[in-house]
């Protein structure tokens, strides 16, 4: 494991807590009409540092604040979830082309090029 | 069921529901305005009942619960003439409001598109991942 992040850094980690983090909001999505479903978000740095130091990522599971509330209970803002979900697969395609990078710059080195 | 929720399954069983909105909106609408010969067989409308089906890691999706028949009651409208109308010449019309349940069918359609684009974008993000390194 430690080989890996030597050569990887943070991003293998990173790819791993945004597919959480996209799931959970696939979530919320999901559940825009569903009567008294709280939204809820991944709070990615804590969650990160928990899965770098090998803990379990529930308490960086935070529940969502509406800007406005709803009458049935829901907290699902779909113009948010939508923000957020566009974020969250930009910074995973970002930490995609750096792996991505990385393996062709030691592929390269390895067959010396 | 095995293993937890996948995106997949939290999209695909939200369109898998908001289909179930879709079709009782498309029978509300073609109901609308429908008349009957008695109070108890007149159409009423429908809506669905959605609840949330937690997983852990705050996963979740949507399933129907069951399919709720009430709203507005019929409206007993007095015409003799009409060939469905019983002995005091009653008829009653089902009250569908149609402008509610097109913006209900609106309002559906954005969502189910919602769920769509999610599934797009995992699907995407999954097969590049799968790229990756070659």
């Amino acid at each position: 494991m430690a080989g890996t992040d030597a050569l990887f850094g943070i991003h293998a980690k990173a790819l791993e807590v945004r597919q959480q983090r996209m799931a959970m909001i696939a979530s919320n999505i999901a559940n825009a009409a569903t009567p008294n479903y709280k939204a809820r978000d991944l709070d990615f740095s804590a969650a990160l540092n928990a899965a770098e130091e090998g803990k379990d990522a529930g308490s960086a599971l935070k529940y969502r604040v509406p800007i406005q509330s709803s009458l049935d209970g829901n907290t699902v803002e779909l113009a948010t979830e939508q923000t957020a979900f566009a974020e969250n697969a930009l910074a995973y395609r970002a930490s995609l082309s750096f792996l991505q990078s990385r393996i062709s710059t030691v592929t390269r080195a390895l067959k010396g090029e | 069921m095995a293993g937890p929720l996948s995106l997949f399954d939290i999209s695909g069983r939200a369109m898998a529901a908001q289909l179930v909105r879709l079709n009782t909106t498309a029978s509300n609408l073609a109901n609308a305005g429908t008349v009957s010969g008695s109070e108890a067989s007149a159409y009423r409308s429908m809506k669905p009942v959605f609840h949330t089906i937690m997983d852990g890691e705050g996963r979740a999706t949507v399933a129907v619960d069951k399919i709720a028949t009430g709203g507005a009651a019929p409206t007993k409208r007095h015409d003799p003439t009409h060939p469905l109308a019983d002995k005091n010449g009653d008829v009653w019309e089902a009250s569908v409001d149609s402008a509610s349940e097109l913006v209900e069918m609106i309002e559906t359609a954005r969502q189910y598109q919602n769920n769509v684009q999610v599934l797009q974008t995992a699907k995407g993000l999954i097969s590049e991942t799968l790229r990756m390194g070659q």
